[in-house]
């Protein structure tokens, strides 16, 4: 309870990069560009984008690159669409895309769409509406949509809504709250919200407000702090967040930090990891909280950031 | 393939059959943005595998290290592609792979690089994997009944390999172990779209309703069913309001007073009433004995008995006051 541990929060997150002896890193080292986006966003969130060095996060994220476009998630290991966008939205964060070659990394992008609109995670053929959202939203940033066929690519996700109003991974695949952003996000960067039933999908998100002020992903499954993103950013981009209970999940997400130690854990009293801590800010974000800059929900990043890149010169 | 145990703890560097090998260690740069130093059996072994994937050694024993290395981390999806790309040069028996993926699966059952490795090779065997696809998503999901990957898997053998012939049955199986998982209503709803089997949505939607029904009361307040009953009258609002289970089923929980929740009761009442359902006398009065808002319809329209209904979960279901609040306004629309 209480507020936002904002500077401890700092703290923990550059400790974290700069970790020399963590098993946990050491695991986590294969998505570490995931990590590199969660981290740097958040510190850009709470007004503290200068705090690193910004060059040497550069170098690194080119040497992650392969000869065809795609980002891989560490030095050493194959590309991947996941470690693609973070690289796209770390460059953006920093104004750096000129040193993209736009052209190899969008190709690369347009590439994974397959036959029937849908998006694959690399060249060993994973389907899922997560792709379909990071190719999207990752061309759109490089302003490359017309690479892809964007109609097939709609046509796509709106295979995979469901009769509740939601969305899956798949064709007939259970409505997650995850799934949900993924396809929702695509649909508004591609102006084809009129395909969400906002009144229904509204509903069904809001429903994912438990006692507690948290929310889940799914009917009757535990609240977690990761769901303060997707079901509220889904929430913001169908003009609906007004129907969950702010004040409620606030406390929910604020009764999630180490106030000790920094860091924001998926619900009371567990574990913090750079994951969490990233979406519970950018919950805060949304939910308007002091202190917090303001994200754009479909992209992801900053406002002031989408803004320079789509309204400036 | 041979992992016993002893085998799998032994480092690379103890073992001769490596000892023409440079390990690589991990290249961070000159200044490493993000150092990480590691455990010395987990450093070693991504050592030796660095010096292998660099030299694109497609071996046996190139095989059993990236065994090894999954074991220490199944979420390097790098070590999962090497390995593929071996089994592919070496011709490996995907019969084989699949007892090792249900073997590391256990442990891992939420880890998107062993579930899309196990489609890929469930994939390249065909039908014959069909069997024991299903047979493992069931073993998964008798651990963890909502596992959405093993769902979404199990959704992909149906699609791709069939077997469709007891799957309606084993939905009912896993709702009668827990009414309330929602992944398995999902199921249901998918078998009773998808199955050719089983004839469709309106030759299923007798029988569907009255297993529905049965949900619903033995726990009103479960969300699914609800979602569930409503989904199988899709596209066709008008039997929904004329099918007379449903709103029996809605007088019969609102009628039953005591702490029963009556939140998804009334929200299907109101749902009916927006389809131009005429409520029977009894309905309303069952709707206003829970009426203690102080509000009155002010006639016998439905719009009254509506606005009646969103006054009750103004305050049965007060966290989302807001969106009653907009239900409500939407009734004179």
């Amino acid at each position: 309870m209480g507020e936002l541990a904002a500077d401890k929060h700092v703290k923990y997150i550059l400790a974290v990069e700069k970790r020399k002896d963590s098993f946990e890193s050491a695991v986590l080292e294969h998505l570490r560009m995931n990590g590199a986006y969660w981290g740097l966003t958040t510190l850009d969130l709470l007004g503290k984008r200068d705090v690193v060095d910004s060059n040497e996060i550069i170098e690194w994220i080119l040497k992650c690159q392969h000869e065809s476009g795609g980002f891989a998630g560490n030095i050493g290991h194959d590309p991947h669409i996941l470690y693609t966008l973070s690289a796209i939205q770390v460059l953006a964060l920093f104004d750096k895309l000129n040193v993209l070659d736009v052209d190899k990394v969008s190709t690369y992008i347009a590439g994974l769409q397959n036959e029937d609109g849908s998006f694959s995670g690399d060249i060993w053929g994973e389907v899922d509406t997560r792709f379909s959202y990071i190719a999207i939203c990752g061309l759109s940033i490089l302003k490359c949509l017309d690479k892809i066929n964007v109609e097939r690519a709609v046509n796509y996700i709106i295979s995979c809504r469901n009769v509740d109003g939601g969305f899956g991974c798949t064709p007939g695949g259970e409505s997650h709250a995850g799934q949900i952003f993924c396809c929702v996000a695509a649909l508004a960067i591609t102006g084809a919200l009129h395909y969400v039933d906002k009144d229904l999908l509204g509903w069904w998100l809001c429903e994912r407000q438990v006692k507690s002020g948290g929310l889940n992903g799914r009917p009757e499954k535990l609240p977690d702090v990761c769901y303060s993103w997707w079901v509220l950013s889904s929430l913001t981009m169908i003009d609906r967040v007004h129907w969950i209970s702010k004040e409620k999940l606030i406390k929910f997400i604020l009764n999630c930090q180490d106030t000790e130690n920094g860091g924001i854990s998926d619900r009371p009293d567990d574990a913090v990891d750079i994951f969490h801590t990233y979406f519970g800010v950018a919950g805060l974000s949304l939910l308007e909280y002091p202190g917090v800059k303001p994200i754009d929900p479909a992209y992801a990043l900053p406002v002031d950031v989408i803004d320079r890149i789509f309204f400036s010169k | 393939m041979n992992w016993e145990d002893d085998e799998e703890k032994l480092p690379p560097s103890q073992r001769p059959e490596w000892s023409d090998v440079s390990p690589l260690p991990q290249d961070d740069g000159p200044n490493p943005v993000v150092p990480i130093a590691y455990k010395p059996e987990f450093a070693e072994t991504m050592d030796y595998f660095r010096a292998i994937y660099r030299a694109d050694e497609r071996s046996p024993r190139a095989l059993q290290l990236t065994h090894q290395a999954i074991l220490l981390n199944p979420g390097n999806y790098t070590v999962w592609h090497f390995r593929r790309l071996i089994l592919e040069t070496l011709n490996k028996d995907l019969h084989q792979e699949l007892d090792y993926v249900s073997r590391i699966a256990e442990k891992n059952s939420k880890n998107y690089q062993i579930w899309h490795h196990r489609l890929w090779v469930a994939e390249k065997l065909g039908l014959d994997a069909a069997d024991r696809e299903l047979k493992f998503t069931e073993k998964i999901l008798s651990g963890d009944a909502k596992n959405y990957h093993a769902w979404s898997h199990r959704q992909w053998v149906l699609q791709s390999l069939g077997g469709w012939d007891d799957e309606l049955e084993y939905c009912r199986q896993l709702l009668e172990e827990d009414i309330f998982n929602n992944s398995a209503w999902n199921q249901r709803y998918f078998v009773i779209m998808k199955s050719p089997l089983l004839g469709g949505l309106q030759a299923m939607r007798e029988s569907e309703v009255k297993y529905t029904v049965a949900a619903i009361l033995a726990n009103p307040e479960n969300e699914s069913p609800w979602r569930y009953l409503r989904g199988l009258y899709k596209d066709d609002p008008k039997s929904w309001i004329h099918d007379p289970q449903v709103s029996t089923v809605c007088l019969k929980l609102l009628s039953s007073g005591g702490t029963t929740n009556h939140v998804f009761a009334l929200s299907t009442v109101l749902d009916l009433l927006s389809h131009g359902f005429q409520p029977s006398q009894e309905l309303r009065e069952a709707v206003e004995a829970l009426n203690f808002t102080g509000s009155r319809p002010d006639s016998q329209e439905s719009i009254g008995l509506g606005n009646v209904v969103c006054s009750v979960l103004e305050h049965a279901d007060a966290m989302r006051v807001n969106y009653w609040r907009w239900r409500k306004s939407q009734l004179t629309m």
